[in-house]
């Protein structure tokens, strides 16, 4: 216990000053981890998600393909960014997790929202009541937002007490 | 005659097929000589570099010579198969052996800045420009795969040749400008060659899903879905290995320094 109050005193400061590369860093990790996971656990172990599904629409496909790349590079980049602000003791562990929920709920809540139902890329599983799994889907992507919003917000607020402290 | 058993009898031709085998062993022994000659005066080059240069050359070999690439004539899975490695793999583990670098070396001074000045026209910086190297590597693959040259290319030899010729040039051009190890080009900033990787990613994402359902012509469908998915994971897992070098470079690159540095660092 000790030790992390010490500790704490020393990078309080550093971490005040790269607080967005904390928030950063989080965001893109929690975008390319939910991506990740959709491809592991509903493509390749449940196999709900289709590879293809023929009703997609080309702005369906080119966005995929986008989001597929972008969450590969981010989820690598993101990581990167944690090491960098570890090595520099400006980590903000809350407030990266702020960022991990933000980029996890956003992303999930396009995906499920524009990707599967307006351009129609896939559905979460073929079966008849797909509203359901919609629902879940959705509702667990906005309390995700939420919860990052709330932390980011609270971790702001920290920020601006120590600097008028 | 242009049939297509015209293409697959000449690469099967022992003569070819021999020359096929040599050029790479070749060039690895050229490699292993230039190595040698720079460890007696110069720091030791480094083992894992050599390595890279010895499986570089083995993929390249796999994919255009035995059995691999016979198959790769009548089945498209075979084919993406040798596509992956010529085009993606092989050029990755050449860049990786840092070439440029050993033969300038290793080249005496005044041949070493013949090469330099080479290297420094206006043609070679077009490019070794990120968004150019890409734009003739995924653009080539839509070509390929969206026109009348996949079925070309078995027919007419020139175009087997050229195609495969590109296609390994193109990799090697876009490989070497994201990664910019060997000195050539100027090297790009970090965000934009992020940028232009993340686009050519997207790009081949996009075409193996567009050749799922539209498969080239004479390709069953079977085969076009196998063979997409191949190229889709398979674009994945090379540029999986692209990505983490990228970021490990600019990890290195913007380490902290022992002065006091200003906290916004470029990203």
């Amino acid at each position: 216990m000790e030790t992390n109050i010490t500790k704490r005193s020393v990078t309080s400061e550093t971490r005040y000053h790269f607080k967005m590369r904390n928030t950063i860093s989080g965001y893109l990790f929690g975008l390319g981890f939910v991506a990740f996971f959709d491809e592991v656990v509903f493509h390749q172990l449940l196999h709900w998600h289709h590879f293809y599904d023929k009703s997609t629409t080309s702005i369906g496909l080119v966005s995929d393909g986008l989001f597929h790349a972008f969450s590969w590079f981010a989820t690598i980049g993101g990581l990167f960014l944690f090491a960098d602000l570890r090595r520099r003791s400006a980590l903000w562990l809350t407030r990266w997790w702020g960022g991990v929920l933000l980029g996890a709920g956003i992303f999930q809540f396009f995906d499920g929202t524009i990707q599967h139902k307006v351009w129609r890329i896939h559905q979460i599983r073929y079966v008849d009541n797909v509203y359901i799994y919609d629902w879940i889907w959705n509702i667990t992507a906005v309390i995700m937002i939420i919860a990052g919003l709330m932390i980011t917000l609270r971790t702001n607020r920290r920020t601006k007490d120590a600097k008028h402290a | 005659m242009h049939d297509h058993h015209l293409v697959t009898d000449v690469m099967n031709s022992e003569s070819v097929r021999a020359g096929l085998i040599l050029f790479p062993i070749i060039i690895f022994m050229l490699y292993v000589g230039a190595v040698m000659r720079s460890n007696i005066h110069r720091k030791k080059w480094p083992m894992y570099r050599t390595l890279c240069m010895a499986l570089g050359m083995i993929c390249i070999a796999v994919s255009v010579v035995g059995p691999l690439a016979e198959e790769a004539h009548v089945s498209f899975i075979a084919h993406m198969l040798s596509h992956l490695l010529l085009g993606m793999i092989a050029p990755l583990l050449i860049v990786m052996a840092h070439p440029l670098t050993l033969l300038l070396r290793t080249l005496s001074v005044s041949k070493a800045r013949m090469l330099t000045s080479l290297l420094k026209m206006k043609f070679i910086h077009v490019l070794m420009n990120p968004f150019i190297a890409a734009t003739l590597n995924i653009g080539g693959l839509w070509l390929l795969y969206t026109t009348d040259l996949y079925m070309l290319m078995h027919q007419y030899l020139w175009v087997f040749v050229f195609i495969h010729l590109h296609l390994f040039i193109a990799g090697y051009l876009f490989t070497a400008s994201i990664l910019s190890i060997d000195p050539t080009a100027p090297k790009h900033s970090y965000g934009y060659r992020s940028f232009i990787l993340v686009i050519a990613l997207a790009g081949h994402g996009m075409l193996s899903k567009f050749i799922y359902v539209n498969p080239p012509a004479g390709v069953p469908l079977k085969q076009a879905e196998d063979g997409s998915m191949l190229m889709y994971y398979g674009g994945d897992l090379v540029d999986l290995v692209l990505i983490f070098i990228l970021c490990l470079q600019w990890y290195k690159a913007a380490r902290p320094r022992p002065l006091p540095v200003p906290h916004k660092m470029n990203l």
